[in-house]
């Protein structure tokens, strides 16, 4: 960006992507409700960990994260391997299947499996809840894996198998020693991806959650649906504070691995 | 390695959780409250079709401004140095972590009547209502989207070859035609993504509008609150928006291969 007016023109529009997250932010620091300022206080954030129902969902979002990401990558790491041993039109319409989620606008897979959990719900004596969410989540989450592990087995050598074979391995030994290693970087980016989509997922959680199972996206729903709530600036700061975090020592830990692999 | 085993259970899990829920869908969107054959729920949603026309404007009005907005930016940035690139691109994905309710309502309490834009331009002695109509949503979309057309246009910018910039200004292009020449066209791959993702999900998202468009629902809202009492004309709008989500992304692709081939 040699130009001044490009330079402008950057600095305008970060303005405009983080103006309003500070603004957000800023007001969590304030004593009182409307848009006065009126004093430093840090009433909301003691508010915010003092409700038992947003410590409470939170724990159910990172529960339902953890187990939707892990179930996700083990289906979809073994999916991703049996779909690419499937010749030419039959594995293309079974990704295609695989992709509908993903294309699928949101709302209509969220309504879709309503209506699956609702009927099954009737028939087997269930209500939405914990394991609804749990199982649309992995729902969304395994074709990701898929994605992101297929071009890994398109790139491996099949010879690095037979050659671990050939040396003795047995082949589920094979698999857990060599295969799985050559997979590791697309198993672990479809991990990393199912787990944050999981994390931050409102609406298919919203339609099958059932009327008592709440996540931390459908808490700040009811915070801040049709009324202002300086409990969720609060919740933003620290959400704010946790992805920074978490950008920082990912990119320290990927510099150090470049370093590595430079030497 | 050479077996198609792996798949069966995931196999089995997309019969279950993609097929039978859209077969449940567009089963509903056929029948009346009684299960019987009927187009009644495409008559009932017929009402809606002016929210359904008034969501895709909004949608083509968003995407038509992102793209304005996003690709000087991706062109300036793709003319960075490596490293800056990077940390740019980071800057540019932190706001897309924030949770997506928490963005919107920021924009709530930035707009809302008595907040900090209504207060500077009572200064200047303007006064407008600045939330509850078309334009908040707009902007509210805008934010929330920008960074899903800059990524993939830089993404392509990056691959154009400075010497092919080099040699069209050899050959006596000016900047002018160095631009509708050689950078436009080979960016349109990146312009396409781009446009698709910010075109489908503003078209099919809820709770924005709910948020900052006042009466004004979006399709989005429609389908949530028509499922809470009629899930039959519910799933015939779901169907409806699906078919129009698809078509567009039909469309889209072809566009992308003929592009393409022509390059």
């Amino acid at each position: 960006m040699k130009k001044l007016s490009s330079k402008i023109y950057f600095i305008i529009i970060m303005a405009f992507l983080y103006l309003p997250i500070i603004y957000l932010i800023a007001y969590s620091f304030n004593d009182g409700k409307t848009s006065v300022w009126k004093g430093f206080t840090l009433k909301w954030y003691t508010a915010l960990f003092n409700d038992a129902q947003i410590m409470n969902s939170l724990y159910n979002t990172l529960i339902i994260a953890v187990l939707a990401s892990v179930i996700a990558t083990i289906l979809g790491t073994a999916a991703a391997i049996g779909i690419y041993n499937f010749k030419g039109g039959v594995r293309s319409a079974i990704q295609n299947v695989s992709n509908f989620p993903i294309i699928n606008p949101e709302i209509v897979t969220g309504v879709s499996l309503m209506l699956l959990f609702t009927f099954a719900g009737v028939m087997m004596g269930f209500e939405m809840g914990f394991w609804t969410v749990l199982l649309a989540h992995i729902g969304f989450c395994t074709p990701y894996v898929i994605l992101n592990v297929t071009p890994r087995i398109r790139q491996m050598d099949p010879a690095l198998y037979e050659a671990a074979l050939d040396l003795g391995c047995s082949p589920v030994q094979a698999f857990f020693k060599v295969v799985l290693h050559e997979l590791m970087p697309g198993i672990f980016s479809g991990f990393l991806i199912s787990f944050t989509y999981s994390l931050d997922d409102f609406v298919i959680t919203y339609f099958t959650r059932g009327s008592r199972f709440q996540t931390l996206p459908v808490q700040i729903y009811t915070m801040t649906h049709q009324r202002i709530n300086p409990k969720a600036n609060a919740l933003s700061a620290l959400l704010f504070i946790v992805i920074i975090a978490v950008l920082i020592i990912s990119n320290l830990a990927s510099r150090r691995k470049s370093k590595e692999a430079a030497r | 390695m050479k077996s198609k085993r792996p798949a069966i259970p995931y196999l089995g899990w997309m019969l279950v959780f993609t097929i039978v829920p859209l077969l449940m869908v567009i089963y509903f969107a056929f029948t009346d409250e009684r299960g019987q054959f009927s187009l009644e729920p495409f008559k009932n949603a017929s009402v809606y079709s002016e929210v359904f026309l008034y969501s895709l404007g909004i949608a083509l009005i968003s995407t038509v401004i992102c793209l304005v907005l996003a690709y000087p930016l991706a062109y300036s940035v793709s003319r960075c140095s490596q490293r800056a690139q990077s940390t740019i691109i980071m800057l540019l994905m932190v706001p897309m972590w924030m949770n997506f309710l928490l963005r919107i309502y920021a924009w709530v309490l930035i707009l809302q009547n008595y907040g900090p834009l209504d207060m500077i331009l009572n200064l200047f002695g303007v006064d407008v209502t600045l939330i509850g109509n078309s334009g908040a949503v707009i902007v509210g979309m805008v934010y929330e989207f920008l960074p899903f057309m800059i990524l993939p246009i830089h993404a392509v910018m990056t691959k154009i070859e400075p010497s092919l910039i080099e040699a069209a200004q050899d050959l006596g292009c000016n900047g002018f035609h160095v631009f509708t020449k050689v950078i436009f066209p080979l960016s349109v791959p990146g312009v396409i993504s781009g446009v698709t993702m910010v075109f489908v999900p503003t078209a099919s998202t809820f709770l924005v509008a709910q948020y900052l468009g006042g009466t004004q629902f979006m399709i989005g809202d429609v389908i949530e609150r028509v499922f809470q009492s009629d899930h039959n004309t519910g799933s015939a709008i779901a169907v409806v928006l699906m078919i129009v989500i698809l078509g567009f992304l039909v469309v889209m692709n072809r566009f992308g291969d003929k592009e393409a081939v022509a390059g």
